[in-house]
């Protein structure tokens, strides 16, 4: 069925060519966030800019230093490292932990004025690649120690925050905590309750409040922990909640810790609820300003998710290393396991999700820092992609090694014990699909609203909405052998345009609460900007004449096919009667189940 | 007396890369293939970086010849503690043709040129295992040598080394200025911590070539071809001490 049928004249909400000063504009940077890929997907927009070339913004003394920081570290894990014992032992051996410190690992982020290495996030990113073939655990608490928790200080801190707390904590010889979530606060953030009162000096705010599942909560001296600051209006007796981020240490008395939680993986990291009774925080450690707490923690996590796809890259290059060296040796039925078809699928599988998650990784790190603006969908669109595929291809792997890969000995089992979290933690899948979809149609629909009060002239109702100039500078933008793919691509970005219209239409504001619907513009907005990475990547390698460009042409094209698969049934999921019915159903079965408590069906043999 | 130390680094495929044969048997693959500094050399650094920090050596100047990216082999000499570095530049494919000879001239002239007192290299490199520079170059100085050390002690004016050989542990005793080749346990060499990796940035590394310096590095043998081992025949089984002897005999063994 051609659903585009149901989208209405294009008089009323069209694709507004740019007018000739915009177009202007627009030429002089691809860093600002009309150039952004992800957005303009939304608006029938092929923006290609910040995606190809594949961008490149390391100078070489900066590879250089990633070079010999892989080596060190690289040392680090196969002689120190015992990723083994410290999830059978709940913790980190200390002394490896010294040896840790000694090489850097704790300063990674921190300008060099401060005592860190001011690594930029690609070399940060191809640096943590490694960490994340060796151990997730580890990762973890590095992670919420530097990329968030003193990560605040690097984009809020103001001179005195970062000269009193950065040196200690580059050293190591403070560990920083990130603290926001609480019992009723997870995904809803602005729901937290922890309250930060000012005392009647003016010189404290007075904290009072409960965290739970804070990484590093047992361990950390610097906090950085989100609470509501109440406040009156002028002349109203409404109080309002203005969130705020504090910087706080364990010294200031009344924090307190409980024991580490008892977790499916994870196990080495410290993870504890922090409670905060009373504690005199004074008004210079305000991070940012009052009010802007949600802000803040926002662009924390938004800033450090490149991290969390660059560590799922290091993982499923092992998992496809350890799926290979398992299939090319292990026989059955009197063949190798690599001579089968089904053991071929996801062998292929693995090697071009690794691919894909590599590539978006390193396009987000790369344009970070060439400094595009506003990266939040890009981010956020990786982290999904990243963590889901990644415990996909765990799953699978496990899978090719057969009862060998539910053994201890084989080490696949504790990977995947703490890959689960990562689809839950710094931003669950779930809500940030509904944010992705939603950030993008609202912005569209602002646009191209204020397109059309400005616009003068009517389009004909047969204008496309992308124009074919649009679909050839993409083809263009790739290598030769790869424009039938990028002609896939295209025409997937066109019907996700015509879709997005549709519902706007069909639904107006009221979309945003459309879930069924946004979920599924979600999933197809993360496939198409994984798409243009793929081929940006892809077309870098056969331009470069790289040795492995023939292979990566392979996994860019076969990728693409199967991609666009997935947009199709997305698409289609959203406009065909049926699946809109069984919405409806969804809905339906949940609400009888809940009242219900528990299944609400007869057992076949009726008791 | 405070010794100068000169100590040189090659640049060699990483001892854990699958090795492969080019398919015209003209070498091995070097193209996007990882490369590090030659292990032996890495341990002969840390020994001259230690000489420092006893305050027995004022200072160590790492040298490496051969291409362009042989400055990051450098640059992980300078991040390990060597003070200054020497890259003689050789690009390829005239570095794939660069013998023990033209090395050992090159340390020479340098070794006079920087006044050094004492020369540390690898026992051997892990690509070609010559294990020939370390020698040549005494030879060429009139230097004594103390190869395939596994400990040196500086004692006045001259080193107690102590030698890996076939029977056990020799020990000798050399006047310096003196060349030492490191073998395996001589030391543990230290990671680079990134404090190090920073500082070594502000470290100096001198560019010069063979004509710089005047010296001839053409080769004297030349490679006919590179080919793998052959491939590991499948054994047999035998009952007996006589069956054995009978194969033995059958395939002219004995």
């Amino acid at each position: 069925m051609n659903w585009r049928s149901l989208s209405i004249s294009s008089s009323l909400l069209q694709s507004i060519q740019p007018t000739p000063s915009v177009a202007a504009q627009q030429q002089s940077s691809i860093l600002g966030p009309q150039h952004s890929f992800a957005m303009g997907i939304f608006m029938n927009q092929m923006n290609t800019k910040q995606i190809f070339p594949f961008p490149d913004a390391l100078s070489e003394e900066s590879k250089d230093t990633v070079k010999l920081a892989l080596d060190s570290f690289g040392r680090y894990f196969d002689q120190v490292h015992d990723a083994v014992a410290n999830d059978a032992n709940e913790s980190f051996d200390q002394k490896a932990m010294e040896t840790y410190k000694q090489l850097g690992g704790l300063g990674l982020l921190a300008p060099e004025e401060y005592g860190g290495f001011g690594l930029l996030s690609t070399q940060y990113a191809r640096l943590i690649e490694l960490f994340g073939g060796h151990d997730l655990s580890f990762s973890i608490t590095i992670g919420a120690h530097q990329s968030l928790g003193y990560k605040g200080l690097l984009l809020y801190g103001n001179e005195q925050q970062k000269n009193k707390y950065l040196p200690m904590l580059s050293s190591g010889q403070k560990l920083a905590a990130y603290c926001l979530t609480e019992p009723t606060a997870g995904s809803d953030a602005n729901s937290i309750r922890t309250t930060a009162v000012l005392d009647d000096d003016g010189q404290h705010y007075i904290l009072n409040g409960n965290k739970i599942w804070i990484t590093n909560g047992g361990l950390a001296d610097f906090m950085v922990v989100f609470a509501q600051v109440p406040h009156s209006k002028d002349h109203s007796n409404e109080v309002q909640n203005a969130m705020t981020a504090f910087i706080v240490e364990r010294d200031y008395g009344g924090v307190t810790s409980s024991p580490p939680e008892k977790k499916m993986g994870l196990k080495s990291s410290n993870t504890t609820a922090v409670y905060f009774d009373n504690v005199k925080v004074p008004v210079q450690n305000v991070l940012g300003k009052v009010g802007e707490g949600f802000k803040v923690a926002v662009n924390i996590l938004n800033n450090g998710r490149f991290a969390l796809s660059a560590l799922m890259t290091g993982f499923t290059r092992m998992l496809l290393t350890k799926s290979i060296q398992h299939v090319n040796q292990r026989q059955q039925f009197g063949h190798k396991l690599i001579e089968f078809q089904s053991i071929q699928e996801k062998i292929a599988q693995i090697a071009m999700s690794h691919y894909a998650i590599e590539s978006v990784a390193f396009l987000v790190s790369n344009n970070m820092d060439r400094g595009v603006e506003n990266l939040q969908l890009e981010a956020a669109i990786g982290k999904i992609y990243a963590t889901e595929t990644a415990w996909d291809c765990c799953d699978e792997c496990i899978q090719l090694l057969g009862g060998a890969g539910y053994m201890r000995e084989n080490h696949i089992e504790r990977f995947m014990r703490d890959v689960r979290v990562y689809r839950i933690f710094e931003g669950a899948s779930d809500t940030l699909r509904q944010f992705i979809a939603t950030t993008g149609i609202r912005n569209a629909a602002k646009v191209l609203s204020q397109k059309h009060s400005n616009s003068t002239t009517v389009m004909d109702d047969n204008s496309s909405n992308v124009t074919s100039s649009d679909r050839d500078e993409l083809l263009q933008q790739v290598a030769e052998p790869l424009r039938p793919s990028a002609a896939q691509l295209a025409q997937q970005i066109e019907d996700f345009g015509s879709v997005v219209e549709h519902l706007l239409f069909k639904h107006g504001k009221h979309i945003a609460n459309q879930q069924f619907l946004l979920t599924r513009i979600a999933n197809a907005s993360i496939e198409l900007y994984v798409m243009a990475a793929v081929l940006s990547r892809a077309t870098n390698a056969i331009n470069e004449n790289l040795p492995t460009s023939d292979h990566e042409q392979l996994l860019a094209t076969t990728f693409v096919t199967k991609s666009c698969e997935r947009v199709k049934a997305n698409l289609n999921s959203i406009m065909s009667p049926d699946s809109l019915s069984c919405f409806t159903a969804f809905s339906q079965i949940a609400d009888q189940v809940s009242r219900n408590e528990e299944a609400l069906t007869t057992r076949p043999i009726g008791f | 007396m405070a010794l100068r130390v000169l100590v040189g680094c090659k640049r060699v495929i990483d001892y854990a890369v699958k090795v492969r044969v080019k398919p015209d048997k003209t070498g091995v693959v070097t193209d996007g293939v990882k490369h590090s500094i030659n292990p032996f050399d890495e341990i002969a650094i840390e020994e001259a970086v230690r000489l420092k920090e006893k305050k027995i050596a004022s200072e160590v100047v790492a040298i490496s010849c051969g291409p362009k990216q042989c400055q990051e082999t450098l640059r992980t000499a300078l991040a390990m503690g060597a003070d200054r570095a020497i890259h003689v530049e050789i690009p390829e494919p005239q570095s794939n043709t660069l013998e023990p000879l033209g090395v050992a001239k090159i340390f020479s002239k340098l070794a006079k040129e920087e006044d050094v007192n004492l020369i540390i290299v690898g026992k051997q490199a892990i690509d070609d295992d010559c294990n020939q520079t370390g020698q040549l170059t005494a030879a060429l100085l009139d230097w004594p040598q103390g190869t395939f050390a596994s400990e040196i002690t500086v004692e006045g004016e001259h080193m107690k080394v102590i030698r890996e050989i076939d029977g056990g542990l020799e020990t000798i005793k050399v006047k310096m200025p003196a060349v030492i080749s490191a073998d395996l346990r001589l030391n543990e060499p230290r990671y680079a911590t990134l404090p190090n990796i920073m500082k070594a940035k502000k470290k100096k590394i001198d560019v010069k070539t063979p004509a710089d310096l005047g010296i001839d590095i053409s080769p004297r043998t030349e490679i006919l071809s590179v080919e793998d081992p052959p491939v590991r025949q499948a054994g047999s089984k035998v009952e007996d001490v006589s069956e054995l002897v009978g194969k033995l005999k059958s395939h002219g063994f004995i």
